[in-house]
């Protein structure tokens, strides 16, 4: 009787994970199968075909799109990581209350929805006389990279203990010297952490950037919301595929990364 | 030798409005093991974490071998640290720990080299230079940190509370290394614990210090058997307080017994602490007893018994002792002259602190 019911249950658990996985994948499995497909129906199986990727390299648009968006993601993150990891050695070394309150406004624009962060940034750009274009597209992505980067950064920092770095000094260390020797490896993880899921971040925005863009200049998002109004191409799914393989990778490193470092250590 | 190298004078630091250090001054000689003893909250790690730079005194000098050094910072000083929580960098081998110090003063590769040989030999800790942080015990993680300090030739080494991770066991063990690479290296070792016995056991001089005053300084015979106030001879070992009248030069009177004692210098009729060790104290019959009182308590201990006497005005004498004394037995106490400790009874709970002699 037992047995029966072990089975069923087991049975039923599986079950229950594969309704879950397709939920969650089979949209995305369907548009990377219709990128192949050489009939633009979406209905039908035409046979297999590679056109529709050599379609989205040949053009200029998606190519130029392509690039703003690497470089806006490239920068932004590498900016935010170096003001982000500035930022959460002052907080830890704070005093609790200040430090408490400065994390609070930190993880404001995380929380906040990107419309009314997109919007904002718009007018404010627009207040200042800055002309949109690449550089508020940017300014605004290392915005709203700041916080993750300090929210990786920061366990890290306080796994680390302040002797270690005062162990540096004792030593005959410069600051300088003891904070790139001593502390920025044991940090390092939780940096490289931060600066992956920023550039995601930054890979994955529509909205912010949808409004601090101008006119002009498009990312990959942008441009995909574009073209979706003129009627969607078989070349946005090849472009959709390559992005979703992308940030997948970036994600399975960012979180793959830290482990394996510390799976060498032992 | 009398030669002091470090002279701390009149340092006041405080904390966010909590007085640490109140017009602290000690000096302390080349070549000797000196030990900042007191329960936590006393001052004493702030006092080395002024020394070693870590903290500003907010008055007062600190002079290093002639030179007032307050203003220069811990890399500049010729000092080194053993840090409480060893504070090894994880990400380095136990050859590029120890080597930390030598590669920024730019010394030759072949120089460093036999450094870090000659002190993992003096930790007993040879062939560990491969090995990674994470793969040794507390004991070995501490004797590295101590190897990493003496390579680079401190003339001074701090020690701050090094041993207190550490199980009882090896705690000894390392108590004695520690003897030994001080008189080996002949360099001076100023020494934080909350720990009396091993304050007993390494110093040459113990600073006893609470609330941030030097309660007494002396060598660990002269803390222990001289305890120049309540506070001392109760945080250094187990002891009866007693309040007592100093009769007259010799003669003191405790719950109306008189004792011979070998104090002077109290004047005649003078309200006194006085303080008897437990093991200073004879069990005898009691026809012979100075005092009479009846066994309360006790407990086996292994070396000796230890034993409450309940005297006839209530004080509840703690003893240890080879002989036994049933509980319910009467018994009586008596004590050597010598074993007899006076001290000045403190005017206020202020002069408590403060310490008689100040």
């Amino acid at each position: 009787m037992n047995r029966i019911k072990d089975n069923f249950n087991r049975i039923w658990q599986d079950f229950y994970l594969v309704i879950i996985m397709v939920f969650l994948y089979a949209p995305i499995a369907t548009m990377m199968v219709l990128s192949f497909n050489s009939s633009k129906s979406r209905t039908q199986w035409g046979g297999f075909t590679l056109q529709w990727y050599t379609q989205m390299f040949a053009s200029r648009n998606i190519m130029d799109a392509l690039y703003n968006t690497l470089m806006i993601a490239f920068l932004s993150a590498l900016i935010a990581t170096v003001i982000g990891t500035a930022a959460s050695i002052a907080i830890n070394s704070m005093k609790a209350v200040p430090r408490t309150i400065l994390m609070g406004i930190t993880n404001i624009p995380m929380l906040n929805a990107d419309i009314v962060t997109g919007i904002s940034l718009m007018l404010a750009f627009i207040a200042f006389g800055i002309s949109l274009g690449f550089q508020t597209v940017l300014i605004a992505h290392i915005t709203f990279n700041i916080p993750y980067v300090i929210l990786s950064v920061m366990p890290k920092l306080k796994q680390t203990s302040r002797y270690t770095y005062e162990a540096a000094m004792d030593l005959g260390a410069s600051p300088i010297y003891a904070f790139f020797h001593v502390v920025f490896p044991d940090i390092l993880p939780g940096v490289l952490s931060g600066f992956l899921l920023a550039f995601t971040m930054s890979l994955d925005d529509f909205i912010i950037t949808h409004f601090t863009r101008g006119a002009g200049i498009n990312t990959l998002s942008t441009l995909i919301y574009s073209e979706v109004r003129r009627g969607i191409k078989p070349s946005m799914y090849a472009l959709s595929t390559v992005i979703f393989v992308v940030v997948l990778l970036l994600l399975l490193i960012s979180n793959f990364a830290p482990r394996r470092k510390q799976a060498d250590q032992t | 030798m009398g030669q002091s190298l470090i002279d701390l004078q009149n340092i006041y630091k405080s904390f966010d409005g909590t007085m640490v250090l109140d017009d602290l001054s000690l000096s302390v000689k080349e070549n000797t093991f000196v030990t900042l003893l007191g329960p936590s909250g006393c001052g004493k790690t702030t006092t080395l974490r002024i020394i070693g730079g870590f903290e500003t005194q907010d008055s007062g000098n600190v002079i290093f071998d002639g030179t007032e050094i307050s203003k220069l910072p811990p890399n500049k000083r010729q000092l080194n640290t053993v840090f409480q929580k060893y504070a090894l960098f994880t990400h380095m081998n136990i050859a590029e720990n120890i080597a930390f110090g030598l590669k920024i003063k730019g010394k030759s590769k072949p120089y460093i080299q036999d450094k870090i040989k000659y002190a993992l030999k003096l930790v007993n800790l040879d062939g560990f230079e491969n090995r990674s942080v994470d793969s040794l015990s507390g004991g070995q993680q501490q004797r590295i940190a101590i190897a990493r300090a003496i390579v680079n030739e401190p003339r001074v080494l701090l020690l701050d509370e090094p041993l207190g991770a550490l199980d009882l066991k090896l705690r000894q063990d390392m108590q004695y290394e520690l003897i030994r690479l001080k008189n080996e290296l002949g360099i001076t070792f100023i020494y934080v614990t909350h720990d009396q016995e091993e304050a007993l056991t390494m110093s040459d001089t113990i600073v006893v210090m609470n609330q941030g005053y030097i309660q007494q300084m002396g060598s660990p015979e002269q803390i222990y058997n001289e305890p120049e106030n309540a506070f001392v001879a109760d945080f250094i070992g187990e002891s009866n307080i007693v309040p007592g009248i100093m009769l007259h030069d010799e003669l003191v009177e405790i719950f109306g017994a008189k004792f011979a004692c070998v104090d002077k210098g109290f004047g005649i009729n003078r309200p006194v602490d006085v303080v008897i060790r437990p093991e200073d104290i004879d069990l005898v019959e009691p026809s012979r007893g100075t005092l009479v009182g009846t066994c309360t308590h006790l407990i086996f201990k292994g070396v000796h018994y230890e034993m409450e006497i309940t005297t006839p005005d209530g004080f509840e004498w703690l003893v240890h002792s080879t002989d036994m004394c049933p509980v319910g037995q009467e018994v009586g106490i008596h004590v050597d002259p010598f074993d007899i400790q006076i001290m000045n009874k403190p005017a206020s709970e202020d002069e408590e602190a403060v310490g008689v002699n100040e």
